[in-house]
């Protein structure tokens, strides 16, 4: 039984960073623009003492904050994830971000985002969902529009659009299952639900799932994740299609399991059919792009797909759980270390690429771990993720969703190679400055995959 | 650090230190893998020397144990004498790319990881392990046909890894239904091996060892699958292709009997007359094919798939039900000897196609011609290696085809028998088809490449020779590896017949 009670300590990662956005935006008010990348750092203590926060509580019992807010294993693995990851893009943002008129809000706006991310997995009460789904995405607008020119403003434009009709759309699902089931708190609704009439209550659960599919970057919800992708500045774009969709799944997992688990709609089938449609989508997507920010767009939607299979098995089996939170910890490191490469490396065909290895062996296996790791080859993370998932697929009585998973596994094998294949081919790439920090950070994404792949038995332990 | 992991690690190890040496020549990079091969195979040997019986040397530590899932090595009859082949071949390899290898240190290293790879694969107790090393076979590979190939090699490459990983896949899915099937859940495969999993679900099982069946079947390959094996050959260079054929398709087989067989008994003596009919036709179709190859490479490539169907045919025959134990056991162990043989053979074939390739650049048998004259070392080692292939007495070829046959053919059910005296056929075409390709290249009158070709060089004869010596050795006097197998090879059949 979880125990409930008032402590804002309980809430120290997600103190943190509200007081290092808060900080670092008074900072840089007042510091002039040579020095605002003593911001970066300010801005950077948050998600590093977070991280610390974050990991004392693991292990204890599951508590509940001001009604609204849990603490569990679910929120300490998305703290821990989200945390790892904004740090991640914090550090690969400082190079590219130093210098410009709008540095601080940058970093603050990341740090704002994050802290939404983090409150909607954490959130126990649909209201507090809504208003952390808001925290998470309106920042994450203006981040998208950062550069101010025509592509970013577009692909602002239409991710802004997309996110207001959707989250509109999922307020009234909010709306509809309050007035059947009696209330908005997760716990209310598990018990209101049950008798309310199924109708109304699946419509509440599509409407919501909008939403969640928005965030997330599933199908049919998707369209913003190639624009905003290609039209944002890549270190935006390395953010915002790995940092909200950690939120978004976990808080899709812990409303099916919290929730759904006990109502008669068969919302299982309604997200193993969404998961599937997703992988499959941006599978056959990206096998024509040759943009490789549209090729990782397209890949970072049929990860949302694999993402899902054990959000649709949630509560029918043990596997699911670790499955979608080390799959997610896997993916973040995984997608944000690519990112890094095209961040570090800055062509953005895939022609730009080739005989990278001539110029930077490190940066070209960088590429290669992260690549391979997104297939889910083993030992990388995302394979245990991967093969956790399956299991819960099998095991929940969905085997024909790892069978699909599977078929999309080795589809996507092939744009993946694409782009290994001339990194290590023998064309002589041109010559470009990479920046120290830049190829340093996406080598700690590739050594972090493995590492996470190989000590995966530490990290569920510690789960 | 035990032997057995320090023998598994130790070639990666090396290849980690090759690529952060600063300045390594091509003659530094060259003995330092060709050291770290020898000391390789001492240590395995020293392994062989000091086993003595059931499941030795063994490692259990734990990996990811929400899961049941573990570091779990160990050796036994089955998988030592892969483990030797293995350092073997991957010697003979480093011998044999001493020179005119591009990136040689790019190369030595993907090599030194590969071995790392198939040594594990062959030492791995614990089915998420082997799939680990399953994987990483394929994409190790990839990199060596891709980056060091010819011809058409991307493409080659890419079908290669979609096929081959389309495969493993279908293996993992196999797995994960194993591990929900047992109690408790485990990926072990000691455990899995003493109670077997899903036995009182028929239907289960049987989708179990469909997916098993695909992912080994793949790579194997044998028939219909088999179609990424000759681009993937041809457009692989020397040593990659005699890895390949070497190791790489004995983890398939390799599989059958580790996991397939014992784990599923039930389920594979049910489908056996499937498994005997698949390796028939593997059999007799590739050797038929590879008859009518111009192709050098191609050739040999089509050959391993009919020597590969052999494995399976007597994989299958040892799952015939109320069938005779002893035959049983000696179409395993003929199967067993088969991998070993066969590594041997195909590894001294295509490394002798690399001698070809390397003068001529053209694979064509057409071209060359009265290479007896030209080259006669060349000459007289591909004809050893052509007869040891179609199983002339006295080569290690005739021992393990042999046993095949007579276990099928022996095992008490008519079928099996019928099926082992139809695949005898396939020696027949064996025989036909390296008679044409010695005629066609050592014979004759001169062709338009024989000019350019030179007798072999020492390094090329050091690779070479002791393959063709160990399979003389163990056609002459196979006891020491028999008695190796034969008692392992008696724990598949007893495992399978419960």
């Amino acid at each position: 039984m979880t125990m409930m009670n008032e402590n804002p300590a309980d809430l120290l990662p997600e103190l943190l960073l509200l007081g290092a956005a808060v900080l670092g935006l008074l900072a840089g008010l007042f510091l002039p623009r040579r020095r605002q990348w003593a911001v970066a750092v300010l801005c950077a203590v948050g998600p590093i003492a977070g991280l610390v926060a974050a990991a004392l509580p693991v292990g204890d019992a599951d508590l509940t904050t001001f009604d609204a807010f849990a603490i569990d294993p679910i929120t300490h693995a998305v703290r821990l994830t989200v945390l790892g990851a904004t740090l991640l893009v914090l550090a690969l943002a400082a190079g590219p971000m130093r210098g410009n008129a709008r540095e601080t809000e940058a970093y603050v706006l990341i740090l704002l985002a994050s802290l939404g991310t983090i409150a909607m997995a954490a959130a126990s009460d649909l209201l507090v969902f809504v208003a952390a789904y808001l925290l998470a995405s309106i920042p994450a607008y203006a981040l998208a529009g950062f550069a101010k020119d025509a592509r970013g403003t577009e692909a602002s434009m239409k991710y802004f659009l997309m996110g207001a009709l959707l989250g509109i759309v999922m307020l009234a699902g909010v709306t509809l299952l309050y007035g059947v089931g009696g209330g908005t708190s997760y716990e209310t609704l598990r018990e209101g639900l049950g008798e309310a009439p199924g109708g109304v209550v699946a419509v509440g659960v599509v409407a919501l799932f909008a939403g969640v599919s928005f965030k997330a970057g599933a199908v049919p919800a998707h369209h913003w994740v190639p624009d905003v992708t290609e039209g944002a500045p890549p270190v935006v774009a390395a953010f915002v299609t790995t940092v909200p969709k950690v939120g978004a799944l976990a808080a899709a997992f812990r409303i099916a399991q919290e929730v759904l688990a006990g109502t008669a709609v068969d919302w299982r089938l309604l997200v193993a059919v969404v998961a599937a449609g997703t992988m499959t989508l941006g599978n056959l997507a990206a096998f024509a792009q040759t943009n490789v920010r549209r090729l990782l767009a397209y890949s970072t939607i049929s990860q949302a797909g694999y993402l899902l299979v054990p959000v649709a098995v949630a509560g029918r089996t043990d596997l699911a759980e670790p499955a979608l939170l080390f799959y997610l910890a896997a993916y973040a490191v995984t997608n944000v270390g690519a990112f890094a490469v095209v961040v570090a490396w800055g062509g953005d065909e895939l022609s730009d690429h080739a005989g990278l290895v001539r110029r930077s062996p490190a940066l070209a296996l960088s590429l290669a771990v992260c690549l391979l790791g997104l297939i889910g080859t083993p030992p990388t993370a995302v394979f245990v993720g991967k093969v956790l998932a399956f299991a819960a697929a099998i095991d929940g009585a969905y085997t024909w969703l790892a069978v699909v998973a599977a078929v999309n596994t080795v589809a996507s094998v092939f744009y993946y190679l694409r782009w290994i294949a001339p990194v290590f081919g023998r064309a002589p790439a041109e010559r470009r400055p990479i920046a120290g920090e830049t190829l340093v950070i996406a080598c700690t994404a590739a050594v972090l995959s493995v590492v996470l792949g190989i000590g995966s038995g530490v990290a569920f332990t510690l789960g | 650090m035990t032997v057995l992991s320090t023998a598994i690690f130790l070639p990666s190890l090396v290849a980690l230190v090759l690529a952060v040496l600063p300045r390594a020549t091509d003659r530094l990079v060259a003995r330092t893998w060709i050291a770290a091969c020898a000391v390789d195979l001492a240590l395995l040997l020293t392994l062989w020397a000091g086993y003595d019986r059931g499941l030795d040397h063994e490692t259990n530590l734990t990996w990811i144990p929400s899961v049941g899932a573990g570091y779990h090595v160990g050796v036994d009859g089955l998988s030592l004498p892969l483990l030797a082949l293995t350092g073997v071949l991957f010697l003979a390899c480093a011998v044999s790319s001493l020179r005119r290898t591009r990136r040689l240190r790019a190369f030595a290293a993907l090599f030194l990881a590969l071995q790392t790879v198939c040594l594990g694969l062959f030492a791995a107790l614990d089915l998420l392990l082997f799939f680990v090393f399953f994987d990483l076979s394929i994409v190790g590979m990839y990199f060596v046909i891709a980056g060091w190939g010819h011809g058409d090699n991307v493409r080659s490459a890419l079908k290669f890894f979609l096929y081959t990983f389309l495969g493993s896949l279908a293996l993992l899915l196999g797995f994960i239904a194993l591990y929900l099937g047992a109690e408790p859940h485990t990926f072990d495969m000691v455990e899995l091996t003493r109670t077997p999993p899903l036995a009182d679900s028929p239907g289960p099982a049987a989708l179990a060892l469909l997916a098993i069946g695909i992912g080994l079947a793949i790579k194997t390959p044998v028939v219909p699958v088999h179609t990424w094996l000759p681009p993937a050959h041809t457009d692989a260079p020397a040593a990659g292709s005699a890895v390949l054929a070497g190791i790489l398709l004995k983890m398939g087989a390799y599989g059958l009997v580790r996991i397939a067989m014992p784990m599923l008994p039930e389920a594979w003596r049910r489908y056996a007359w499937l498994i005997i009919g698949i390796g028939l036709v593997s059999v007799l179709y590739g050797a038929l094919v590879a008859l009518a190859q111009e192709n050098v490479k191609r050739l040999i490539a089509y050959t391993s798939v009919s020597h590969m169907g052999y494995i399976v045919l007597a994989l299958g025959a040892a799952g015939a039900v109320a069938g005779d134990a002893a035959a049983h056991r000696l179409a395993v162990t003929g199967a067993v000897t088969q991998m070993v043989s066969h590594g041997l053979i195909t590894g001294a074939l295509f490394l002798l196609s690399g001698v070809l390739y390397d003068r001529g650049h053209d694979y064509a048998m057409g071209r060359y011609g009265g290479l007896a004259g030209r080259a006669p070392v060349f000459a007289g080692l591909m004809t050893v290696a052509a007869f040891a292939s179609l199983g002339l007495p006295g080569l290690s070829g005739f021992i393990a085809e042999f046993q095949i046959f007579t276990g099928a053919i022996g095992g008490g059910t008519t079928w099996a028998a019928v099926a082992g005296a139809v695949a005898v056929l396939g020696v027949l075409i064996t025989a036909g088809l390296f008679l044409r390709l010695l005629h066609r290249t050592l014979l004759g009158a001169p062709g338009p490449l024989t000019g350019r070709m030179t007798d072999t060089r020492a390094h090329e004869v050091l690779a070479v020779a002791p393959l063709l010596l160990l399979s003389l050795v163990i056609g002459v006097a196979p006891r020491f590896l028999l008695d190796l197998i034969e008692p392992a090879s008696a724990a598949v059949v007893s495992l399978v017949a419960r």
